[in-house]
């Protein structure tokens, strides 16, 4: 088949990072093409030359597009020839409509006065295209992440897409969500529409893609064609680190104590409906050394039920016992909480887990800021001492602590967070989503720290929508639906069949 | 990713001038302020023939600025905290017409009626904190409330009048001046300079002052080398300390062949050093930081947000309640108008001293350099006989420039 999309020899600099180095990479008409690598192998790089964020004259190289070299000035211009991109943090106006959201600078219009006949009879015949079910007057705040997705898909259409970009379309998707979305863009490829996919789901990666290319430190390792010859995740995985990655899960000795922490008939309410209750009854226990797993799907309550236990922070009327080694603690505050001994690593490092414009240091005594000061007044030294023990001990890669946060990588930036909760001492560590967004080098190295964590006596609750990372790191596991427990298996009980079929048969 | 830079620091020749230039860019910002103020100073003592710098005016200065600065100190830690405080103004007049009325018409004693003065400045922080801070109301609407409730509440106690004159101990706190301690100094480098009469203790406190800005700086080099943090080049530590030092002595010495310290000066003197080190070094100051930063990620890190945002009020407010007494000492009367639209002049020299709106960002020093900056200009265009329409006009682009600046110094360092 003629490719759809050439790039050819693109190289883009920026002050002392050379992000792309002549890269080449094509696209087939009408086929779903992968693109996979670590973060900072420069896969956003190369999408957003193509979509003329970097506009031409910015990088070297050539984008051939549809048999014409293409010099796009800006997102508008790629636009207009149906390259359509949508980055992982969806670009949707929370608080208009769907229908207004799918014409956003498109508007229907004759003179600047909007039809709204129009507007909505198209947003519902797109809607229906994508297999959303929702009125087009819906205020996009009032649906999940998951149908956002969706009308950023529609919204894609509305533009006449050819060529759709997604970037990590299911990072923020549960399990069943992110099935829909791929049959979605299969059922879209039927329609003609060229999609390339950016993913670290390699499993997702496995069953759309037609071919596969594999970026490392910004240039092209492999481009493999799976429809001819199948394509294995450990061959995909060692192309994207330059190695073999023969376990994806590091070995643990497992030991568990004594019981740690026990959570007995846990309620919380929402924090708007009072009547709404989103943790139901919930009773579980954790071990010391041990690793528990809470598997479910998006919106099941997880975090819900970990945020209410870490200082009341969600929802209202919280009721239930919390113990720890046997104890009754109070966690009526974050305060409470840590000082009881718990820390809560959350599921959006960004926005709740990190001040991003300050520095290493600074983010690694924020928690327990007494143990590095004397009366009130900070120890220079002791925190600088604190911070580089950290970065040596969990290996974040960086010149130095002094480095703004901003500036790192999503792995190094998740290592920040854990350093400033092993920092404050915890008995018991919540861990949310701990690998979200995380590639594949990064992801082992967190592992490797939860199971140092465990084997040093610590007690870890593990959130997670990916179920073979539970799988492969918990000794028990819970699954939660609906705001509460379904069921409990151990390790050896547990499979992916065995926690679906729970919450589905709920 | 490719690093095709050098490593820093280990090279010589051309490496290093790249590095002095790159450190240089990185710290645009500090220099630039520092280098703005000086250039401002210039210009003006240069185009009104050496009157701004005249030993009197520079006393003058010091005055006429003091409860900006003073206040300042208040706004940025309610700025770094991610609010703002429209209210200052008009809190600053409202106690000024209260010790008017206690003093004057009531016939209190001083020190009871400046102690009642701060208290009741304080809980008018903390009225418009409690709303901020508990109830989640934005400081803009709070305070642009107490901006019309206290300009409101100050005619109402003065009753539309003028009241004065206070008590001559009174006084004191703005128009006073600290008695010379140590004269032998003074009538030292009378001697060298020719001077008629030089204040001993002025020059005492110019040279601790330097000797001790000196050291830090130098300390903190030492430990910047002992942990590898990317260090200032020598030649621009040896010249900022030269011309920070410069600056300081000949101010000094100017206000030494006059009157002396005035009170006002040593009050501003003291309060900026505390509060720079409240900021830089306690765990008080990280947490407002924190929170201005990242309020989410503050709270779950167990830093009670909302009580700090209330104490962020509370400490504006016992501010501006200092800044109103100064004021009202100094004019020697309280008047209706006292403090109008001056927490606009407040809020630019914070934003000037590069403090950003967001919250999380912006240094005591920065506030105070920049109050000067709007101080020094106010002062010379005076003087030079400029009209309040361009006055305004000027400061209103100088406020504008120095935050484009900001941003443009931002984007570019990506």
């Amino acid at each position: 088949m003629t490719p759809l999309l050439e790039m050819r020899g693109i190289t883009k600099t920026f002050p002392g990072v050379r992000a792309l180095d002549d890269v080449s990479f094509s696209v087939a008409t009408g086929e779903i093409h992968a693109l996979v690598g670590e973060n900072g192998a420069g896969k956003s790089t190369l999408m957003k030359v193509l979509s003329g964020v970097y506009p031409h004259g910015e990088y070297d190289g050539d984008i051939v597009y549809d048999g014409q070299v293409m010099k796009f000035g800006g997102i508008a211009d790629s636009e207009r020839r149906g390259i359509i991109i949508i980055h992982q943090e969806l670009a949707l106006v929370p608080l208009l409509s769907i229908a207004e959201n799918l014409y956003l600078g498109n508007e229907r219009a004759t003179a600047g006065v909007i039809s709204w006949r129009e507007t909505f009879q198209r947003a519902e015949a797109l809607l229906r295209k994508v297999g959303l079910r929702e009125a087009p007057q819906t205020l996009v705040d009032r649906i999940g992440v998951g149908k956002q997705q969706l009308v950023e898909i529609a919204k894609a259409l509305a533009k006449d897409v050819r060529l759709l970009i997604l970037d990590e379309p299911t990072a923020a998707l549960s399990e069943s969500d992110s099935q829909a979305l791929l049959d979605l863009i299969l059922e879209l490829k039927t329609q003609g529409v060229t999609s390339i996919i950016i993913s670290h789901k390699l499993n997702e990666v496995r069953r759309v893609a037609d071919t596969v290319t594999v970026l490392r430190d910004g240039a092209t390792v492999a481009t493999r064609n799976a429809r001819t010859e199948p394509v294995s995740e450990d061959q995909i995985v060692r192309d994207m680190v330059g190695r073999s990655m023969e376990h994806r899960y590091p070995a643990r000795a497992r030991k568990v104590g004594a019981r740690l922490f026990e959570v007995s008939d846990w309620s919380v309410t929402h924090p708007e409906h009072a009547e709404r209750r989103v943790v139901r009854n919930v009773s579980f226990h954790v071990g010391v050394g041990e690793v528990v797993g809470i598997a479910g799907l998006m919106g099941a309550g997880r975090t819900e039920l970990a945020m209410s236990l870490f200082g009341q922070s969600y929802g209202r009327n919280a009721k239930g016992r919390v113990q720890l080694n046997g104890r009754d603690i109070d966690v009526s505050t974050v305060r409470r909480a840590i000082d009881a001994g718990l820390a809560y690593v959350t599921e959006d490092r960004k926005a709740l887990g990190l001040v991003l414009d300050e520095t290493i240091l600074k983010n690694i005594t924020l928690a327990n800021l007494e143990a590095v000061s004397n009366a009130g007044i900070l120890k220079a030294q002791k925190e600088i001492q604190v911070a580089e023990k950290y970065r040596q001990a969990m290996n974040i890669r960086t010149p130095s602590v002094f480095q703004r946060v901003v500036n790192l990588s999503g792995g190094n930036q998740q290592k920040v967070v854990l350093s400033k909760w092993l920092f404050a001492n915890p008995k018991v560590l919540i861990l949310d989503e701990p690998t979200r967004g995380i590639d594949v080098g990064a992801k082992f190295e967190i592992y490797t720290i939860i199971n140092d964590l465990a084997r040093d006596g610590k007690g870890v609750l593990m959130i997670s929508s990916e179920m073979p990372e539970l799988l492969g790191m918990c000794d028990r596991i819970y699954v939660m639906n609906q705001g509460a427990f379904v069921g409990e298996l151990t390790a050896q009980e547990a499979s992916q069949e065995r926690i679906m079929s729970l919450i589905v048969t709920e | 990713m490719t690093q095709i830079t050098d490593t820093p620091g280990t090279a010589n020749g051309p490496n290093q001038n790249k590095n002095i230039a790159r450190y240089l860019l990185r710290h645009l910002r500090e220099y630039g302020l520092l280098f703005a103020l000086i250039a401002i100073m210039v210009f003006f003592q240069i185009v009104t023939d050496g009157t701004l710098l005249k030993p009197v005016n520079i006393t003058n200065l010091f005055l006429q600025n003091s409860y900006i600065i003073i206040m300042a100190l208040g706004m940025l830690i309610v700025i770094v905290g991610g609010h703002i405080d429209l209210s200052v103004g008009s809190v600053m007049g409202f106690v000024g017409a209260l010790a008017a009325v206690l003093i004057v018409q009531l016939g209190w004693p001083v020190p009871v009626a400046i102690a009642a003065c701060l208290f009741t400045g304080a809980l008018i922080g903390a009225a418009q904190g409690y709303w901020v801070a508990y109830w989640n109301i934005p400081s803009f609407i709070v305070t642009l409330a107490g901006m019309l409730v206290f300009r409101g509440a100050s005619l109402l106690l003065l009753e539309g009048q003028s009241v004065g004159p206070f008590p001559p101990s009174f006084q004191l706190l703005s128009t006073g001046f600290v008695a010379d301690l140590v004269p032998p100094l003074g009538a030292g480098v009378a001697a060298l300079t020719g001077a008629n009469r030089v204040n001993g203790l002025a020059m005492a406190v110019g040279l601790i002052a330097v000797a001790v800005i000196v050291w830090t700086g130098l300390r903190a080099r030492t430990q910047n080398r002992a942990y590898g943090i990317e260090d200032e080049p020598t030649a621009f530590f040896v010249a900022r300390n030269v011309i920070v030092a410069g600056a300081i002595l000949f101010l000094i010495y100017k206000l030494s062949t006059f009157r002396g310290l005035p009170n006002v000066l040593i009050t501003m003197g003291i309060l900026t050093v505390v509060y720079a080190f409240i900021t830089e070094r306690t765990t008080l100051g990280r947490r407002v930081y924190a929170l201005g930063g990242n309020r989410k990620a503050a709270k779950l890190s167990g830093i009670p947000t909302e009580r700090l945002t209330f104490l962020t009020f509370v400490n504006m407010g016992f501010l501006a309640a200092l800044a109103g007494l100064i004021f009202a000492a100094r004019l020697n009367t309280a008047t209706p108008k006292a403090g109008f639209a001056l927490e606009l002049d407040v809020i630019a020299a914070v934003f000037i001293g590069g403090a950003s709106m967001s919250g999380g960002v912006g240094k005591i020093v920065g506030a105070v350099v920049g109050a000067f900056i709007m101080g020094v200009m106010n002062n010379g265009m005076s003087i030079m006989g400029i009209g309040i329409d361009y006055q305004q006009m000027i400061k209103g682009l100088v406020l504008l420039a120095a935050v484009i600046f900001d941003v443009y110094n931002k984007q570019k360092q990506g």
